[in-house]
């Protein structure tokens, strides 16, 4: 992102804070890109003549006679055919050492879909994921997080889940990824032979925090592009917006605004629907899905960023390691995915739903004979049997490493309501149970 | 506040979508402006005046704006424009008809005409010539789509007036003249089927606003029976993400028995109205057998638009339930969520820099929050004909804490409390609606007691009173057994648990993705209701406590099956033949007859 024209040079800042740097200016446009000596900057409050700009790698080291020119537009990204298989910073500049792309500007952060205009997801994203395909079915045009620890592979599932998605365009918006995740993300792609329909953007820890901000806008400005001009299904994976959130939080307190949860600032909400929102299917069958990850401090969702995020997305993942099998599942309890209504029984086998909810009720069954066995009581015959099939169901179905079909999934869930089960105690409707039944 | 010169003024300073703007002349609080940006006019509300400055809230993204912009005030408030027609469109929150927009995404400074003004209507004059009107009298009506709608004297003039000329029945466009009034200095007002009016302010046209005695049927059972909302009332519906909200007010719009359902999504979910764009289109309502849509209209706000539009839907939504309230109409209003909008408010005034009260929301939130809702309830119109406007909100607690300010000041205001559980949801009893912690205040009210006992029976009340004592009940036997361990407690306590987790299955449960189940009519309500309860009042002998629950399991699978069945059909008498069969088991008086034969 470099000027593109002859442009006024300021070179008197009136006030340097942390992150910000302000100066008389005249004829400024909010939102606007700036250079301050070499490092990019935007306009994030107007008063009069005055202007203040947000450094993005922060203001170490800028002095009052610091060279600012004002590029004119706020930030922007070139699209094209291009972009494929290439490597980008926070500014869409390339850091995989390949030529500039050419392509059409596009302004980042651009409008909202009408919501007229938008068509239901409809379309069922198998991943072989039993955990996800027979609870948590994704659709494309969704937009779902995964909720996890620090110390769990998310990563690693969100990588097989793209893999497995058949999308023509995956986006990675990686923010405060982690280098050895980056190579992770890399190796995992080429590997699969799939690198030529990524495309990257990246952030990792070493570069500056506040840059971050401006990797989602990038990222789903490239898939609104292949989505919308040329009707391509695009997965567009962020990772980590707990880090982004973060970021939100450090610029807002440098602002000065009262902080609401957890530090966070009052519109978290907003800011986080701008970016979740753009998932979208569009009716001329391009569309946007969305899978992020939102990283959990001690597994609480009440922070104000987990909570913020569930209210905006269409369900969430939960990771969760199983010791009785020794796995990771993805857990059934506090995972959701909001959309599968729309394909579960319709794209899928007719006895879907109520398969789905027997099993996990039974797995809740589980759960209180598990409390009452630690509690030190006696078990039913019931609870022993729910404990065993529990442990069944989590090793078979829950499992991460699981990779099947979904008829595979509901046959699997049928074999074992009948290897521990009476019909009645499983309560599924009689046609059901006529047709499906494992003898 | 109207005014024919234009104040003018220009910007001077850009916080985000708050706006500075010096002023040459006067304006008022909550005056709108446009805000000139290239070709580009946005839509902007004045919040806070000091000196020579004005403060506005722009309405659109303010990117790129530059300090020295014109800005003109247009003299008015943030106003709808009403008239038939807006029955099945797509409006955002500032109304703009989102049909009409070109483009997949929308513009800036793009404002549409609410209203097809080209469409000709089939008037029938009311009043008649020499009449003497008040604002919100009836004139005429005309039909839109098959409901009657009334053209009433506008609601901004005050006084009585003479109706000098009406116009004949036959075929006009919304702007056609219908009718020319005379006040009492013989001054004329020519009067069309358009008007406008500002959101911020109620109408009250009406005569008399008693309490609500009516029900307003839903469909849903765990609301019907056990906590009815009433027509003209008032409830809401907190809960955690992921408890079932949007599902829940989505099936309270397809089923209640209202007239008008007006839909605020508001700062949610873009994919959840789309679901109402295709699936309304295609549903019938059951009462009338026309499709939901043509009853509907959707005000769709939602997270990604703009901030202040948003917080303005809710107001917008409300004005155009009030239109239809006064056309005599039941209006049932649904709000999704009203979180969003005081986290809109909470935006704002963070941005004021205002002091802040709990959680940064700003300190009148309780206040703002009691006036909207004050403006639902059932009212006895001029005309001595009814109409009501049952608003029911949701809202989306921080962290799924219900002590968090919103759900505070919302349970002040409304009548009826529908508590979404964590734990429900989590073991997929949906409804996730708490049983014990929700309420109906309406309940308590001896005018909906005395209509309830005649529309259902002199026993309902009981009934209804008795579940919630079994379920609560239920609840403490549970605690014990969870304490004390299965054996540790008499059978007895077993068979309080299972009686109240009948209850819970076969009334509270509801399969809202069924096409039997979704609605039930309260007639069948009724009849559940009462076979639940002659179980409940049953004596079952038991030896081992594991036969209860087993037992009872079987009963609720058998009233699963009778649920998902049409109402008396075959199938339906068949398993409730079988479930008759099976009562007999355990029932101790069944097994002295035996006994005695023996």
């Amino acid at each position: 992102m470099k000027s593109q024209a002859f442009q006024k040079v300021y070179t008197k800042l009136n006030n340097i804070t942390k992150a910000t740097v302000s100066l008389t200016a005249k004829n400024v446009g909010y939102d606007e890109m700036a250079v301050v000596n070499g490092r990019m900057a935007q306009v994030v409050k107007i008063v009069g003549d005055q202007v203040v700009l947000q450094v993005f790698s922060g203001t170490e080291g800028i002095p009052t006679d610091a060279e600012i020119t004002f590029l004119g537009n706020p930030p922007q990204i070139k699209v094209s055919d291009e972009l494929s298989g290439r490597f980008f910073n926070a500014y869409g500049d390339p850091i995989d050492g390949g030529p500039d792309i050419e392509g059409e500007i596009r302004e980042i952060g651009g409008p909202s879909v009408n919501p007229v205009r938008r068509e239901q997801p409809s379309q069922l994203i198998a991943t072989g994921i039993a955990g996800i395909d027979l609870n948590n079915s994704l659709v494309s045009g969704q937009k779902i997080p995964f909720f996890a620890d620090s110390d769990q592979p998310y990563n690693q599932v969100m990588a097989n889940v793209a893999l497995r998605a058949k999308a023509d365009k995956i986006i990675l918006g990686g923010m405060g990824l982690s280098n050895d995740d980056y190579l992770y993300f890399k190796q995992v792609f080429d590997n699969a032979g799939a690198l030529d329909r990524i495309i990257s953007f990246v952030n990792t820890t070493e570069d500056p925090p506040v840059e971050r901000l401006l990797v989602p806008d990038m990222a789903l400005t490239a898939a609104e592009y292949f989505a919308v001009d040329k009707n391509e299904s695009v997965l567009v994976l962020l990772t980590d917006m707990t880090l982004f959130a973060d970021a939100l939080s450090i610029v807002s307190n440098r602002m000065d605004q009262i902080p609401s949860k957890d530090s966070m600032p009052g519109s978290l909400y907003s800011d986080l629907a701008k970016i979740y929102e753009k998932a979208v299917q569009f009716p001329t069958g391009g569309s946007i899905t969305i899978v992020a990850v939102t990283t959990l401090s001690g597994g609480d969702i009440t922070h104000a960023i987990p909570d913020n995020t569930g209210y905006i997305t269409e369900g969430q993942l939960f990771l969760r390691r199983d010791t009785d099998i020794g796995k990771v599942i993805v857990d059934p309890f506090r995972s959701l995915s909001r959309l599968k209504q729309l394909v579960i029984g319709k794209q899928t086998r007719e006895d879907h739903p109520q398969v789905m909810n027997a099993a996990v009720r039974l797995y809740a069954d589980a759960a209180s004979a598990r409390t009452k066995l630690e509690n030190g009581f006696d078990l039913t015959d019931y609870d022993e049997r729910t404990l065993d099939f529990a442990k069944d169901y989590s090793e078979k179905l829950l499992a991460i490493d699981v990779n099947v079909d979904t008829d595979t999934m509901l046959d699997i869930a049928w074999k074992l309501f009948s290897t521990y089960f009476s019909k009645a105690e499983v309560g599924i409707k009689k046609e059901l149970v006529d047709k499906y039944w494992k003898k | 506040m109207e005014k024919n010169d234009k104040t003018t003024g220009t910007v001077s300073g850009i916080i985000a979508n708050l706006v500075v703007v010096d002023i040459y002349g006067p304006v008022g609080q909550n005056e709108i402006c446009y805000i000139a940006h290239n070709e580009e006019r946005l839509m902007a509300e004045v919040i806070k005046v000091t000196g020579k400055q004005a403060y506005v809230q722009v309405f659109e993204s303010t990117r790129g704006l530059r300090p020295g912009s014109k800005v003109e005030f247009e003299g008015h408030m943030l106003e709808v424009t009403l008239g038939p027609g807006m029955l099945s469109r797509n409006y955002d929150g500032l109304q703009n008809d989102l049909d009409k927009m070109d483009g997949v995404f929308l513009k800036r400074g793009e404002y549409t005409d609410p209203l097809d003004r080209k469409k000709k209507w089939n008037f029938k004059p009311i009043a008649s010539k020499g009449d003497e009107v008040v604002a919100g009298d009836w004139l005429g009506e005309v039909e839109e789509n098959g409901m009657p709608h009334r053209i009433m004297v506008p609601f901004k003039l005050e006084g009585t007036y003479k109706i000098k000329s009406i116009a004949k029945e036959g075929e006009y466009t919304v702007d056609d003249e219908i009718a020319v009034i005379e006040d009492n200095n013989g001054d004329t007002i020519s009067v069309n089927m358009v008007q406008k009016w500002p959101v911020k302010v109620p109408i009250k046209t009406y005569k008399e606003k008693p309490r609500p005695f009516k029900l307003l049927e839903t469909g849903v059972r765990c609301i019907d029976t056990l906590n009815p909302i009433t027509e003209g009332g008032t409830g809401f519906i907190p809960g955690p993400f992921g408890t079932g909200k949007t599902v829940l007010q989505h099936a309270i719009s397809k089923q209640a028995e209202a007239d008008i359902v007006i839909m605020a999504a508001c700062g949610e979910r873009a994919n959840e109205v789309v679901e109402i764009f295709k699936e309304f289109p295609e549903l019938d309502d059951p009462r009338t057998g026309k499709k939901l849509i043509e009853r509907t209209t959707i005000i769709a706000n939602t997270s990604n638009m703009p901030v202040a539009a948003r917080e303005a839907s809710v107001y917008t939504a409300m004005t155009l339930a009030e239109y239809y309230r006064s056309m005599g109409l039941k209006v049932l209003l649904m709000a999704d969520s009203t979180s969003r909008w005081a986290q809109a408010l909470r935006e704002m005034s963070n941005r004021l820099e205002e002091l802040p009260g709990p959680d940064a929301f700003p300190m009148d939130l309780s206040a703002i929050i009691s006036n909207f809702y004050s403006r639902a309830g059932f009212v006895y119109l001029n005309n001595g004909k009814t109409g009501s406007i049952t608003f029911i909100g949701t809202v989306s607690p921080a962290g799924g804490n219900l002590k968090e300010p919103v759900t505070e000041n919302t349970r002040k205001a409304a009548r009826c409390f529908y508590g979404l559980s964590q734990d429900r949801a989590d073991s997929k009893r949906y409804p996730a609606i708490d049983p014990i912690d929700s309420y109906s205040k309406y309940l308590e009210y001896p005018e909906l007691q005395k209509t309830l006992g005649e529309s259902l029976d002199e026993h309902w009340l009981d009934n209804v009173l008795k579940s919630k004592d079994v379920l609560l009940r239920g609840k403490e036997a549970n605690e014990q057994i969870n304490i004390l361990g299965d054996d540790g407690v008499p059978i007895d306590f077993h068979e309080r648990f299972w009686k109240a987790e009948l209850i819970d299955f076969v009334i509270l449960q509801q399969d809202a993705f069924d096409k039997v189940d979704a609605s039930t009519p309260l007639k069948r309500q009724k009849y559940m209701l009462e076979k639940v309860l002659g179980i409940v009042d049953t004596d079952f002998e038991f030896r081992h406590f594991e036969e209860v629950g087993d037992f009872f399991k079987r009963i609720i699978n058998q009233f699963k099956q009778m649920n998902y069945s049409e109402f008396e059909s075959d199938k339906f008498k068949g398993f409730e033949k079988e479930l008759d069969e099976m009562l007999k088991e355990h029932a101790v008086e069944e097994k002295k007859k035996e006994e005695e034969a023996v």
